[in-house]
């Protein structure tokens, strides 16, 4: 009978973070000169998928307590790399995102093997590692250029019966195919315990390894997936060092926003996603509110650590000092 | 009985950590449907032995059976597929998933390659009701629950896997009386099913009640095999400790004590969970805080050393009203507090720092001049306070973490004692420690006190409060039920109150 407030205990993180996101959407919407169109869905939902993508493979990894600060490289990489192969025609096109895909996947499988096997800090290692995929998408394009299959790239970035965004229907569909199995799954449940208590999860007799393994492959594939919704959208690739930085350092962001922990353990790849569309939506609100640009970082570092505090308003009703910590 | 055939042999087991012999050629036989009792102090091999039985740890050498055939354990995985399954002192839950996440953790359920959460809660009810802790919702997050529930859970989680031999490592020793009757049922349930019951305990009247065979560890070797009920405790203890026992409590203090109370509080309530409590301890008492676990006990503990927050009713130090902030005002010489607290892992010790570290976090104002701390100062105290409560290290520069756990509760108590405390509030200090270093405690409080020191002290075993205490305030559902005094502290008087049943129902 009080089934729900357990259920509810259990998400209070993730359906946090909807609810932060749906009041910014609120204010952004409600202050457009345009107002709540199609249109303004579908240029703020293509300018948040990226993000949502390496938000979500962020948080795949800090929920086994590690952190993958090569999310934004592999993400600049699959860009360069799709900018070469995902052309042609329908066979060549489909190999095409069949290998960036696959590609991404391995540089988390790295990630991963390092990290596991090699027994080194995941912080100092994604470091390293993701410098040398910027040097691999620095040797795929030293200059921007390149091109991709553009039947394919608008139909993804087009709106879906008219009016609904299809980076969204893609997100979605990644959320279904990826996230619900493996989070469902016994190496899922396993990830979730190695970051809760990796010693407990161990003398239990968890997959730990196995699980902190798949968190960093499917790290990996994720920001290949956003990789390449950025060519979708630029047709071109860029090895952008700049951008492969601010991704990394938004997706830490946008997890904490979407209510999992940095201790790992707790929060979920959905609420990760709505802690990127809010995210990005504070970026946004700048402009309806006509802001001068040049105060954008400030403004977007002030809104961020509001946001970040609410879920710390809780602490104020603690009484017993010790649960502070 | 000689033609049942032990179901796990082991047979000169050596294990070595680096220099040290954990375990030295241990043989041991487990027969089906009986429940062994292995005894010893803190360090004797005990926890080497079950890591090894539980895959957790390889021998270096030695051959271990399972029903006849050899086997080896690379993890806890495979003695778990085995049959062999551990219910660990430490407790080995995933504080963040759910009850019935935890129970099914090795084998969960799954259609279709998923987790089946209807199979799940199910196998999880069952397993609940089958340890008698039906009270645990399946669906509550372990972070949640006290540390009884969550030892009721652990259990729970052990018999969800049908073990062919269960392993109970100090498994009772945050449960309450009615919780350990409970499980000593399941125990013997299990028993007359053919299980094999390994049970490690410190507490000398569970084995009595449980035990058919019993072993005895010391110094990582095995001393002796017997049948239970064929040695006296102090037989027993003697085995243990490898020298004559003589008497666990020192004497008692002289009589009541009159004038100033070290420290007072009048009215105390705290959040529903503390009631109108009223209590004065003076300067050389040694007062003892009774009942069933979690009846407020711990957060009288916490208010009086300040880290409640909205505590009313007024708190007295030597006579004038005033009650700390925090923790960091109250070990200041005005009020001259220290807690030992419950969990020295997480409260009590940086497990990874050095024992040296660790001794001069209380103090460092008095060991350090204009900020700076002063190593001559320092090093001295530490000699100082290793020497008196004669803490068994090779250097004190080792990382806490690498002493027993007996030696770590020294250090915590070490800790404060460095600050030259006249209240010392103690949160059941002997939990899981070995009977020579509880003696050694008992014999230390009983120093303090004598010195002047106002002593508060909770303990979950009955024969503590009985041995130690000059008074006994029992707790029930955050009030003070009742007051014990000199011979009136008995177990009967203490068992009674805490189920807040009352003399009359009993007499």
């Amino acid at each position: 009978m009080n089934e729900w407030r357990y259920w509810l205990a259990e998400n209070k993180n993730t359906l946090i973070a909807v609810a932060l996101f749906v009041f910014m959407f609120a204010i952004y919407a409600s202050n457009h000169p345009a107002g709540f169109t199609p249109n303004v869905v579908q240029t703020a939902a293509n300018k948040a998928t990226l993000l949502a993508f390496v938000a979500m493979a962020q948080s795949l990894v800090i929920i086994t307590a590690g952190i993958d600060l090569s999310v934004g490289m592999i993400l600049v990489l699959a860009n360069c790399l799709a900018s070469w192969i995902v052309v042609g025609t329908a066979i060549e096109t489909t190999f095409g995102i069949i290998a960036v895909l696959a590609s991404g996947a391995f540089c988390g499988a790295v990630n991963g093997l390092i990290v596991i096997f090699g027994r080194l800090q995941p912080i100092v290692t994604t470091i390293a590692t993701g410098a040398m995929f910027y040097g691999l998408a620095l040797f795929l394009r030293p200059f921007p250029g390149g091109s991709v299959n553009e039947t394919v790239a608008d139909f993804m970035t087009s709106k879906a019966l008219g009016f609904f965004p299809m980076s969204f229907v893609a997100l979605a569909a990644v959320v279904l195919m990826v996230w619900v199995p493996y989070s469902r799954s016994v190496i899922g449940r396993a990830a979730y315990a190695a970051g809760s208590s990796e010693h407990a999860a161990y003398m239990s007799g968890m997959p730990v390894k196995m699980a902190k393994f798949t968190a960093y492959v499917l790290s990996g594939l994720l920001s290949a997936i956003g990789g390449l919704y950025l060519t979708f959208f630029s047709y071109t690739g860029e090895a952008a060092y700049a951008s492969g930085n601010t991704y990394t350092l938004f997706s830490i962001a946008a997890v904490v926003l979407g209510g999992v922990s940095l201790m790992g353990g707790r929060g979920s790849a959905v609420g990760a996603i709505f802690g990127a569309l809010a995210f990005r939506t504070i970026g946004d609100l700048l402009f309806v509110f006509d802001f001068d640009p040049l105060w954008q970082p400030l403004f977007q570092g002030v809104v961020l650590l509001l946001a970040v505090s609410i879920s710390a308003f809780g602490l104020f009703r603690v009484r017993n000092k010790l649960e502070w910590f | 009985m000689a033609e049942i055939a032990p179901i796990l042999t082991m047979k000169g087991i050596t294990k070595r950590y680096g220099g040290v012999v954990a375990l030295r050629d241990a043989d041991l036989e487990i027969m089906p449907g009986r429940i062994h009792a292995v005894l010893g102090e803190n360090g004797a091999g005990k926890s080497t032995l079950i890591k090894i039985m539980s895959g957790a740890v390889a021998p270096d050498e030695g051959q271990m059976t399972l029903a006849g055939s050899n086997v080896s354990f690379t993890s806890p995985a495979a003695a778990n597929a085995a049959g062999i399954v551990c219910v660990f002192q430490e407790l080995s839950l995933i504080p963040d998933l759910s009850v019935a996440d935890n129970i099914v953790i090795s084998g969960p359920p799954t259609r279709g390659g998923m987790i089946d959460r209807k199979a799940q809660r199910k196998i999880a009810e069952q397993a609940l009701a089958d340890a008698g802790a039906t009270d645990v919702h399946p669906s509550a997050l372990v972070k949640d629950l006290p540390l009884s529930r969550r030892q009721m859970v652990e259990i729970a989680k052990a018999l969800a896997r049908k073990p062919r031999v269960l392993i109970l490592d100090e498994a009772t020793s945050a449960l309450t009386a009615a919780d350990v009757q409970q499980v000593f049922s399941v125990i013997k349930r299990l028993r007359q099913e053919g299980t094999a019951i390994i049970y490690i305990s410190h507490r000398m009247h569970e084995i009595a009640e449980l035990a058919d065979d019993c072993t005895v560890f010391r110094n990582g070797r095995k001393i002796a095999t017997y049948k239970a009920g064929s040695k006296t405790d102090n037989e027993v203890v003697e085995l243990m400790i490898g020298r004559e026992y003589k008497n666990v409590f020192p004497p008692k203090g002289t009589g009541p004590h009159e004038g100033q109370a070290a420290i007072a509080c009048k009215g105390l309530s705290w959040a529903g969970r503390l009631n109108d409590i009223s209590l004065a301890i003076h300067p050389g008492e040694v007062i003892g805080l009774g009942g069933l676990d979690g009846q407020g006990q711990r957060e009288l503990l916490l208010a009086l050393f300040g880290v409640l927050r909205g505590v009313s009713g007024e708190i007295t130090i030597n006579g004038r009203p005033s009650a700390a902030s925090d923790p960091s005002e109250a070990r200041l010489p005005g009020f001259g507090m220290a807690l030992i607290p419950e969990d020295r892992k997480t409260e009590g010790l940086m497990l990874p720092m050095s024992i040296a570290d660790n001794l001069c976090f209380a103090a460092l104002d008095r060991i350090s001049s204009r900020g700076i701390i002063d190593r001559k100062v320092a090093e001295a105290r530490i000699g100082e306070m290793i020497e008196l409560l004669q803490i068994k290290v090779a250097s004190a520069d080792l990382p806490v973490s690498s002493l027993s756990g007996g030696n770590q509760q020294k250090v915590v108590i070490a800790k404060w004692l460095m600050n030259s405390p006249r209240i010392v509030l103690l949160n059941d200090p002997t939990r899981g420690i070995d009977v020579g270093t509880k003696q050694e405690i008992y014999l230390l409080l009983r120093k303090l006190a004598a010195s002047g020191v106002a002593i508060l002290f909770y303990s979950t075993d009955y024969d503590e409060l009985i041995g130690c205490c000059d008074r006994v305030l029992v707790m029930y559902g955050g009030a003070i039920v009742r007051e014990l005094a000199g011979d009136a502290i008995t177990e009967h008087a203490l068992v009674s109150s805490a189920l807040n049943i009352g003399e009359a129902a009993h007499t």
